[in-house]
């Protein structure tokens, strides 16, 4: 009996616990398959290798031929030529030609998404090329076909209204097992264009919380485990099990601000409100960062990142002066009152990203204390959306991802200019909307970014607070990790076993 | 014959009880629907006023609410769950896929329970007062006591991450199912045991009890001729109550765990507006409801032939 029981366990350890149990690399993380729309749950099959697009992008930004091998502009701007990689199939079988690529784009352009909000009329197949025609110059357009909505699929991917029914694409990977909500398998595709990938078969489990994910790496189940929490970090770090990666990545933990409500409408009190933050702190403590953020644009997006602005700094005095110059005197209760008004003001935001609630709770604290009450509003993300459209949104406390596209400024043009559902609400500057459409036709440069970095940094239509880290952890003797920061790709197809 | 038809009336009642109650919760929550949609749809860093807009044109949204729900009560007449919001898909498949996994975890967790807990539970009532008796009482105590997500983490904790013998998460292989149902069988079994303790305490006091002893039969023959049966009555009905426990904990278990349940996809229809769905999983949560007691009061009715008249 005694010796059974020591068999069975032997063999449920082998069992469990080999670097990759039948040669499959199983890739978890937090995101849920909803069905196979690319609008909706595309960025999963292009994370994972199997759909890919037209262009890709290196981890600084600078795009890199996928689908397509090279574009290029008109001379006046209004015509974008790209042409077409030779040779690729589609999963199926069926070659990807011009008609299909500009079909699949077609499709992609008439839902919600970046593409949707491009200058874009029409969509021509060319000789092995598909030639775009726009309603203005716009130099950024092959960065939006980066987006994991612009991915192309075979014909028959598509339903009859043009919703995905099935996911058919071109990458390394080829889905054998679709199981929405919670997971597919895929294996290697034997006729890819590219070099072939060293890991013949990939599963993806979409597990929601944060800890088992943690735990699955611990305990070998999963080899490449993706949204950690500093927490996990921590613990895994000790752990021989797993290695954990971290990069930077053009996300920005912000305040967004209704400039028109009557508190918040003086730049002055936006600055007194951004001198209350111990952004520090709230880096070391929430999110076990080693800083806060000095300026909207993280480094990580170089371009955009400017060393030579004043950093945002941390100074409860000053704010209390700045908002004393205003007319806000302390009232009994230890809070700010103006014409008979108290300076209270409501914080949405939303549980989605973990560490939101927790920096919304310190940041009441830190407001408390040069007398401003906050009370603090957690709730579904799209609040943040229909609140600036109706204009009953206060305070948002929400993460922001420049990287939407590999080029901030389609976050920049979506949230600066004018106004956007996710940037600034109540305050309008020609000067930047100028200068971000400047850069968006390709017309501006380092000087016209700096500018537009200056301007937020002094008006504060928004408030940043911190910069994100990506944080993810791989399987001991999987090697090959680059995590990108524009959160496009998993790197699966690079990834070695060690022997 | 008079109980399932009664069961059958009640089952009607709820389908239309639950899908009124729903369908007036989801209407009554606050925020604009096509941007919880949108927001399900698209997540946080694409929801915005155009995709709430695209959704709303779509779903045609905001209509007036009577006729909305009558046509969905329409299309239940017809078996017509309708599709979902946010994925697209009939309403009817996600649920059998959800549910069917949800089913299996919960009957493995109850057979679990049923052979943990009452065992122990006759034993410790054989001997009211004993070692086992007490010690079971501390037990029972301090497993209901820890909340299923704790237990589910402790259960990882020390059986996949300390000794790796079980994977943490997952789902598809039979030992997928190990950790997830050992986590709901023994918050079950520490109340089934209680159960079967008091149940055989007060059957092994009753006179007639004594009396087949008396008579001459063993104490094994006396358990196995009078006790069980006596004892599997109040355990039965008790089965019953415990499947909304059940429920409750497969929604906190299924989200530790990852697997793909009823309970998972309801939470989730729920944070974005999917109405359909809502109304279809809660359907299918209550019909069942329904449909387990009923097979419970056939059953009793089998042990006990008393209580048919």
């Amino acid at each position: 009996m005694k010796h059974t029981l020591a068999v069975l366990a032997a063999a449920l350890i082998t069992t469990a616990s080999p670097v990759l149990a039948d040669n499959t690399l199983d890739v978890v993380a937090q995101f849920e398959i909803q069905s196979p729309e690319p609008s909706t749950s595309g960025y999963i099959f292009t994370r994972m290798g199997v759909a890919e697009t037209l262009t890709n992008a290196d981890p600084k930004g600078a795009l890199t031929p996928g689908l397509a091998t090279e574009w290029a502009a008109s001379e006046d701007g209004l015509s974008w030529t790209f042409t077409l990689r030779d040779g690729v199939q589609f999963h199926d079988g069926s070659a990807m030609t011009a008609d299909t690529v500009a079909s699949a784009l077609d499709i992609a352009r008439a839902k919600p998404g970046p593409l949707a909000k491009t200058p874009v009329t029409g969509m021509e197949a060319g000789e092995g090329a598909v030639v775009m025609t726009l309603s203005e110059p716009f130099a950024a357009l092959p960065a939006y076909l980066a987006h994991y909505s612009a991915q192309i699929l075979a014909p028959a991917a598509y339903g009859a209204d043009g919703a995905g029914v099935r996911v058919i694409g071109t990458g390394p990977y080829r889905i054998t097992d679709l199981a929405p909500p919670l997971g597919l398998k895929a294996e290697a595709f034997a006729d890819y264009w590219g070099s072939a990938p060293h890991v013949p078969m990939v599963s993806y489990a979409a597990v929601s919380r944060v800890e088992t994910r943690a735990l699955m790496a611990e305990s070998g189940e999963a080899d490449f485990v993706f949204g950690l929490d500093p927490a996990s970090v921590a613990r895994l770090g000790m752990s021989d099990a797993a290695t954990v990666h971290s990069v930077a990545i053009p996300r920005t933990l912000l305040i967004k601000v209704n400039a028109s409500h009557p508190a918040l409408s003086e730049p002055e009190a936006r600055q007194a409100l951004s001198l209350a933050i111990d952004r520090e702190a709230i880096a070391k403590a929430v999110l076990r960062y080693p800083e806060g953020a000095t300026q909207l644009f993280p480094p990580s997006v170089g371009d955009w990142h400017d060393d030579s602005l004043a950093p945002l700094a941390y100074d409860p005095e000053a704010a209390k002066a700045l908002l004393a110059d205003l007319g806000w005197a302390t009232g009994n209760d230890g809070i700010l009152t103006r014409d008979g008004g108290r300076f209270a003001v409501t914080l949405t935001t939303y549980p989605d990203r973990p560490e939101l609630p927790l920096v919304a709770s310190v940041l009441e604290q830190q407001f408390r204390a040069i007398g401003v009450e906050l009370t603090i509003n957690t709730t579904n993300s799209s609040e943040i959306s229909s609140g600036h459209q109706d204009g009953s949104l206060d305070l948002g406390l929400i993460a922001r991802n420049f990287g939407l596209i590999p080029n901030p400024v389609g976050t920049v043009l979506s949230d600066y200019a004018p106004t956007g559902d996710w940037g600034a609400m109540g305050w309008q500057n020609d000067e930047i909307v100028e200068l971000a459409r400047a850069v968006g036709r390709g017309d501006g440069g380092d000087k016209e970014r700096a500018r537009i970095a200056e301007i937020l940094q002094t008006e504060l239509p928004i408030i940043p607070i911190a910069w994100y880290r990506q944080t993810l952890a791989v399987a001991t003797g999987v090697e090959g990790t680059v995590i990108d920061p524009w959160e496009r790709s998993f790197g699966l197809s690079d990834l070695t076993l060690a022997q | 014959m008079n109980t399932l038809i009664t069961r059958g009336i009640q089952a009607l009642m709820v389908a239309v009880l639950i899908g009124a109650a729903t369908f007036a919760m989801m209407r009554a929550l606050p925020g604009d629907a096509a941007y919880r949609i949108a927001a399900g749809r698209y997540g946080y860093d694409n929801v915005d006023t155009a995709a709430a807009d695209a959704v709303r044109d779509e779903l045609g949204l905001g209509g007036p609410a009577l006729p909305a729900f009558l046509s969905w009560l329409g299309d239940l007449l017809r078996l017509d769950f309708g599709t979902s919001l946010v994925t697209g898909n009939p309403v009817i498949e996600e649920i059998g896929h959800q549910l069917g996994a949800s089913m299996a975890l919960a009957g493995v967790a109850v057979l679990l329970s049923l052979v943990l807990g009452p065992p122990l539970g006759i034993l410790a009532g054989l001997r009211p007062g004993g070692v086992l008796d007490r010690l079971l009482l501390v037990v029972s105590t301090g497993l209901k006591a820890v909340p299923q997500f704790l237990m589910a983490l402790i259960l990882i904790l020390i059986l996949s991450v300390q000794f790796r013998l079980l994977p943490a998460a997952g789902h598809g292989e039979a030992r997928h199912f190990i950790l997830p149902a050992l986590a709901l069988a023994l918050g079950l079994a520490a109340v089934n045991a209680r159960i079967a303790r008091d149940a055989m305490a007060r059957i092994g006091a009753m006179p007639f009890y004594s009396f087949a002893q008396w008579k001459g039969l063993s104490p094994h023959q006396t358990l196995w001729r009078h006790g069980l049966r006596n004892v599997s009555v109040p355990l039965l009905t008790y089965l019953g109550l415990q499947f909304v426990t059940l429920v409750e904990g497969v929604v906190v278990v299924e989200a530790v765990f990852g697997w793909p349940g009823i309970g998972h996809a309801l939470v989730h229809a729920i944070f974005s507006r999917d109405v359909p769905m809502v109304q279809g999983t809660a359907l299918c949560l209550g019909l069942s409801f329904v449909l387990i007691n009923a097979v419970i009061d056939v059953l009793t009715q089998r042990i006990d032939p008393r209580r048919a008249t």
